[in-house]
């Protein structure tokens, strides 16, 4: 009999060994005359369990993990790897039935529900798990009723803004214009985020299901993702998914034997932070440099060459099919107050269980960090973390019991974001963290308006005074007013959120800037 | 790596420039075209794509210059593109910049015998696993000196065969 054995694919876990133990496992079973089939999933973003191997077995999918290369033989001969033996075979590195790991029970797959469970290119097997049923739909319904139900979800943009998208979707559907885009944003720049990668290699056709059902509901016929040529290997595995849902009828010249054409392709940035910016990814994509425009006017009526333009972030999109195959009712269920829905939170950095966790919103940020992360990987003090990719707040350890939703983090000047956790332990120096806030921001800036070009190299040059002890309480009163300039001063998110870590180093670490 | 590039020539480049699809004939997708083929867009590419495009010199070159990633000479075989953003300094590469300084080259240099170019990049999207780096197109997770040292003798290797 045939044994299925998953080894991740994904980027991450083949960064640390995965393709060794895929190998090892295929030559190991050739060795032993075992008939073995490797299937290389997406990552179920347990990543202190990765490289998680899985076997198919009568009891569900049992796992064992961290595996390396050296771990297979034991594995091979426990008969660990084999459908029948394997329901009930023992190993030190057993996780058991991986559905029933806590870590993974205890969250609420929506938008990752497939995630690390599909072969991400596998057509059928993606088709077999839900897949299209979103789509389905939309043929039925209809653009109005897509829209209401995403209305009346509550779905919030997932990039960081928070703005409702089925509102967002309802202004581009009633923009008269004889040609619309839709724009993924996956240039996923925020340090301590992965999930867009995890989605364009581990479920690449949700991502574009959620774009169809999107073109059909503005009236949108042409669709760009915008990746980052940071993930290579994400754009590869993107680039042969677009062909398979060509092949499959799903963008092209006709959708699904609607007559209605949508075509979709893939666009990779070159090394810009700042094109993660709705209208900078825009000019981007226009094939110029990535300069902020001003808003007014709303890419939603005026963006990509001028026609109405919806853009939202791939977590946004890729949520959208189940949402429409399920009811917005249904997705609303989960939430806290005006955040519905689930956020996949990404726990990075210093970590001792990094990995993706989707719960609904509201669990406090303690529970997230010390509850699924298990502290810092290096074992020392939880010293300082940062919510929300580098232009989110530096929280104190005793700062932790805030609710993670949109509103709870902005009443205390911080940011959901993408839901990017990073972790710090004692060792780490906050006025350094406030000092490389302004760098990266100096050197990502889009140069377009002052308070962002100007005042972060100034930003760079103040703290640097204040850490050499320079004029430091005269330093301290500059830095703040520079703070205040740019968070009012500046075109975009960019220039006016670098304040965030800045002076959330200085609230809660201010010992660090008096050494 | 290398051994995939072509070298540039202006009959080349305008190759290179013909066989881009319709949706692609902009300044950004033409400049990143280039470098895909040549491993860096050649200064006399500027006004070859200006021309071709029917946009101004000037807007070109705005346009090569902002990009971090887009470069004017030629790279080494293998490139390491170092993370420095905020997960990776969590898990040490800071300390890691400093041995590669030593042991390779400092970011934005290259190597003694010209084999390897260090860059820093913001996030490879591996912040569990930090530090992380991409040596060419193989990201590398939990780096150390060692791991490192691995991953360019291999991507050197591939740049040979």
């Amino acid at each position: 009999m045939s044994t299925t054995v998953y080894v991740p694919g994904d980027s991450a876990v083949r960064s640390i060994g995965a393709d060794d133990v895929a190998r090892a496992i295929t030559e190991g079973a050739a060795a032993r005359g075992l008939d073995i089939t490797v299937v290389r999933n997406g990552s179920r973003g347990l990543l202190w369990c990765e490289p998680l191997v899985e076997v198919v077995t009568s009891r569900g999918r049992v796992g064992y993990g961290p595996v390396t290369d050296l771990d297979v033989a034991s594995l091979l001969d426990a008969g660990c790897l084999d459908a029948t033996t394997g329901a009930t075979a023992e190993h030190p590195l057993s996780v058991g039935v991986v559905d029933e790991i806590p870590w993974l029970a205890s969250q609420t797959r929506i938008t990752f529900q497939r995630m690390g469970v599909i072969d991400p290119l596998d057509w059928d097997d993606w088709r077999a798990h839900g897949g299209l049923a979103g789509l389905q739909r939309t043929l039925t319904a209809g653009a109005v009723e897509v829209i209401d139900e995403l209305v009346a979800s509550g779905l919030r943009g997932r990039g960081g803004a928070g703005f409702p998208a089925g509102i967002k979707w309802r202004t581009v559907a009633g923009a008269e214009a004889d040609q619309k885009f839709v724009l993924c944003n996956a240039d996923e720049g925020d340090s301590g985020t992965f999930a867009d990668r995890m989605l364009l290699e581990g479920d690449p056709f949700t991502l574009i299901e959620g774009m169809v059902i999107a073109a059909l509901a503005v009236g949108a016929t042409r669709g760009y993702v915008y990746s980052r040529s940071e993930y290579p290997a994400a754009n590869d595995t993107f680039r042969r998914a677009l062909e398979i849902a060509a092949e499959h009828g799903v963008i092209g010249g006709d959708v699904l034997g609607t007559g209605v054409p949508f075509e979709l392709s893939l666009r990779v940035g070159a090394g810009a932070y700042i094109c993660g910016e709705e209208t900078a990814m825009i000019e981007s994509l226009q094939g110029g440099r990535g300069m902020v425009r001003p808003k007014p006017p709303i890419p939603a009526l005026e963006g990509m060459f001028g026609k109405p333009t919806l853009v939202n972030n791939a977590m946004t999109l890729a949520t959208v099919p189940m949402i429409v195959a399920d009811g917005g009712a249904a997705y609303s269920k989960a939430g806290y107050e005006r955040s519905r829905g689930t956020q996949i939170f990404q726990l990075a950095g210093n970590v001792a269980r990094g990995g993706v966790v989707e719960i609904p919103f509201g669990l406090s940020l303690r529970e997230l960090v010390e509850g699924y992360g298990g502290g810092t990987r290096t074992g020392r003090p939880v010293r300082a973390v940062q919510v929300g990719g580098p232009l989110g707040a530096y929280l104190p350890a005793d700062g932790m019991d805030v609710a993670l939703d949109y509103e709870s983090m902005i009443a205390i000047n911080g940011m959901v974001g993408h839901g990017g956790i990073v972790v710090f332990d004692d060792t780490v120096d906050m006025a350094e963290q406030a000092r490389f806030a302004m760098e990266f921001c100096a050197k990502e800036s889009c140069g377009k308006c002052t308070p962002c070009r100007v005042g972060s190299t100034r930003g760079v040059e103040v703290i640097e005074k204040i850490q050499a002890g320079i004029d430091r309480s005269a330093n301290l009163v500059l830095l703040d007013d520079l703070c205040e300039l740019m968070t009012d001063g500046s075109l975009c998110a960019m220039g006016s959120l670098t304040p965030l870590p800045v002076r959330s180093a200085l609230r809660h670490f201010g010992e660090d800037f008096q050494r | 790596m290398a051994s995939r590039r072509t070298a540039w020539s202006a009959d080349e480049g305008e190759r290179v420039l013909r066989g881009l699809h319709e949706h692609d004939r902009l300044v950004l997708p033409a400049l990143q075209a280039l470098q895909e083929e040549f491993g860096y867009v050649h200064p006399d590419a500027v006004a070859m794509v200006a021309s071709f495009l029917n946009v101004s010199v000037a807007e070109t070159h705005g346009v090569l210059t902002f990009y971090h990633e887009l470069r004017t000479a030629p790279p080494a075989d293998v490139v390491v593109s170092l993370c420095s953003a905020e997960a990776c300094q969590a898990s040490g590469s800071r300390a890691l910049r400093d041995e590669v300084a030593s042991a390779i080259a400092p970011v934005g240099g290259r190597s003694a015998d010209g084999g390897v170019d260090v860059v820093e990049v913001f996030c490879l999207g591996n912040c569990a696993f930090g530090p992380a780096a991409l040596v060419n197109e193989r990201l590398v997770g939990r780096v150390d000196l060692d791991r490192l040292h691995g991953a360019v003798a291999s991507a050197r290797e591939e740049a040979r065969a």
